[in-house]
């Protein structure tokens, strides 16, 4: 090797070297950020977690309880959300991958959609507000549900589309070949195809949206007891955080601590089945 | 454009013509991929389309089950009569003619369901059968495309666990099951090996006894054994049409000899 060239390449390997160290740098301190949330969550969270947090309604200042009426709020505010958000994000986005894949009007979808995907959640609170509880005169499960809904919907059109966008042309032109119609096509080969995407998509809105606040403060509000009633104000965990971490009380601010410990591992379980469910399967 | 010189150099033209080609042009955007093209698919007969990549082969046979229609901004002029009738028209029904011309691909596209669907699948769009009748359907397009013995123990694994040679004849026979009128193989054995490559000409001789069969093929010795007639197709335009014998021994155009001698392509 020349000289000249020589000294290129040493050059060139320093640069690599300093980027490399950058980039690994950079790694490292997003991990222990991570890694310090997660500790303080875990320590904090663990202490107070017990059977009563499962089986005790929120406690007034000062008493012992646990936190079922919010868990069972969000769950039910989560399900029905996802319920109502799921089918609608599907049909979009497959409208946007299969039908319309080369319309003006699958552009101007996805331009919107990714501003929804992007829009503060506080805004789609403010939104269902105005449109479902201050129309109706009090808040509600109902109007709780909508705006985790509203949130559900970019998520999952996002996905859809991507995932079906991903399935083999061959596969689709095969399927054309044999004279199929597009419906069918769409539900027995794209779908199939894509099915672990499609679901991930779903668990990824599930993720999203289940430690949603600001959302839920606007429509569900809160509630101190027991209710299934969907056209009265329901708890949910993120409500219940929110107000008993701010509070003075030692007791409520140590449920508040176990609560976000219960959120966190469920998303992290969500996007670990996530995960696994779109890591790419060895062909047999 | 002067170059369909040879067509009718011993070709019998009382043939019935299963397809008949007439003028065709096809664009891609702006861009003309076939100019003019004019050439018969003679019934029950195998026609081989040879030429260097990129002249278009591929295109033709796109046209003739109209598969093109599924991407914007393409577009063919000119008629293709299928059994006297224009497919190009606006208003064929666009499944309907994939029923009666079927087409194989290059790369072999099992559906990701189970052997046995693959086959099922395609018989279901066009007859209700009960289920004894359809595992006799099965079973004859597993058999016709040379499959049975290999997958008869295995008819719920995937299509997806077969090998290459494999899946390709389960294309065909999924094809094949369908009872089209046609069948278009678009270089299907080119990513097979040899061993599978042989089974599937085998197949294609088969074939010819019942379905009118359009192959483009990239090697010339595989475009000599299977085929009755041959087209050598360059830049877009058709050079020569003549029964394989003749384009393989005595060639009216020069283009057409310097390609199956290989000095170019
Ligand atoms: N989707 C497409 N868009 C634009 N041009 C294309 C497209 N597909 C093929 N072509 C062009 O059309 C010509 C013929 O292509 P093709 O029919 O695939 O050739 P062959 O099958 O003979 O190799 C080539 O010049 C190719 O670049
Ligand atoms: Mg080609």
């Amino acid at each position: 090797m020349s000289e000249f060239s020589m000294s290129l390449y040493n050059a060139r390997r320093r640069k690599n070297l300093f980027a490399k160290a950058a980039c690994v740098a950079a790694t490292g301190i997003g991990l222990a950020f991570l890694a310090l949330i997660l500790g303080v969550l875990l320590w904090k969270g663990l202490s107070g977690l017990n059977l009563a947090v499962f089986t005790e309604m929120t406690p007034p200042p000062g008493a012992k309880g646990g936190l079922l009426n919010a868990i069972m709020g969000s769950v039910i505010m989560t399900v029905l959300g996802v319920i109502v958000g799921t089918p609608l994000g599907l049909m979009a986005g497959t409208y946007m991958a299969e039908y319309g894949r080369y319309t003006k009007l699958t552009l101007v979808v996805r331009f919107i959609n990714d501003i929804l995907l992007s829009a503060p959640s506080i805004v789609i609170g403010l939104f269902v507000y105005e449109v479902l509880v201050s129309t109706v005169g009090h808040f509600s499960a109902w109007a709780g549900a909508v705006s985790l809904a509203v949130l559900v919907v970019p998520v999952v059109v996002r996905t859809t589309e991507d995932m079906l966008l991903l399935v083999p042309g061959g596969l689709r032109e095969a399927a054309v070949a044999l004279g199929m119609p597009r419906s069918l096509i769409i539900r027995k080969i794209s779908y199939r195809a894509a099915k672990a995407g499609l679901i991930t998509g779903v668990l990824l809105a599930v993720a999203r949206v289940s430690g949603e606040t600001a959302p839920l403060l606007f429509t569900a509000l809160n509630n101190q007891f027991w209710s299934t009633n969907l056209n009265a104000p329901m708890s949910s965990l993120p409500a219940v955080i929110f107000q008993f971490a701010l509070s003075p009380y030692k007791d409520w601010q140590q449920l508040a601590w176990t609560g976000a410990l219960i959120i966190t591992v469920t998303v992290l379980m969500l996007s670990i089945i996530a995960r696994v469910l779109s890591a790419p399967r060895a062909q047999k | 454009m002067n170059v369909q010189v040879n067509m009718t150099s011993g070709v019998d033209a009382q043939m019935a013509q299963k397809i008949s080609i007439k003028d065709l042009k096809f664009f891609y955007g702006d861009s003309l991929a076939l100019k003019s093209i004019s050439l018969p698919l003679y019934d029950k007969k195998v026609t081989a389309f040879i030429g260097p990549s990129g002249c278009g082969k591929s295109t033709l046979l796109r046209v003739l089950n109209r598969m093109y229609d599924l991407y914007p901004r393409q577009h063919a002029e000119g008629e293709v009569l299928l059994d006297g009738e224009n497919i190009l028209a606006a208003d064929q029904d666009l499944n309907l003619l994939r029923a009666r011309v079927g087409m194989v691909f290059q790369k072999p596209t099992p559906f990701p369901m189970s052997i046995y669907d693959n086959i099922a699948f395609g018989i279901g769009l066009y007859e209700k059968l009960a289920k004894s009748e359809l595992d006799g359907r099965v079973e004859q397009a597993l058999r016709g495309a040379a499959l049975w013995n290999e997958v008869k123990d295995k008819l719920d694994a995937s299509g997806l666990s077969l090998s290459g040679g494999q899946q390709q004849r389960l294309c065909i026979a999924r094809t094949v099951a369908i009872q089209p009128e046609v069948i278009l193989f678009d270089e299907p054995c080119s990513a097979l090996d040899p061993i599978s490559t042989a089974k599937i000409e085998e197949l294609i001789d088969e074939l010819k006894s019942n379905y009118t069969i359009a192959i483009v093929t990239h090697n010339m010795q595989q475009a000599a054994r299977v085929s009755e007639y041959t087209a050598f197709m360059y830049l877009g335009e058709l050079v020569e049409f003549a029964e394989t014998s003749h384009i393989f021994t005595s060639p009216s155009q020069q283009k057409t000899q310097d390609y199956i001698t290989g000095r170019f392509g």
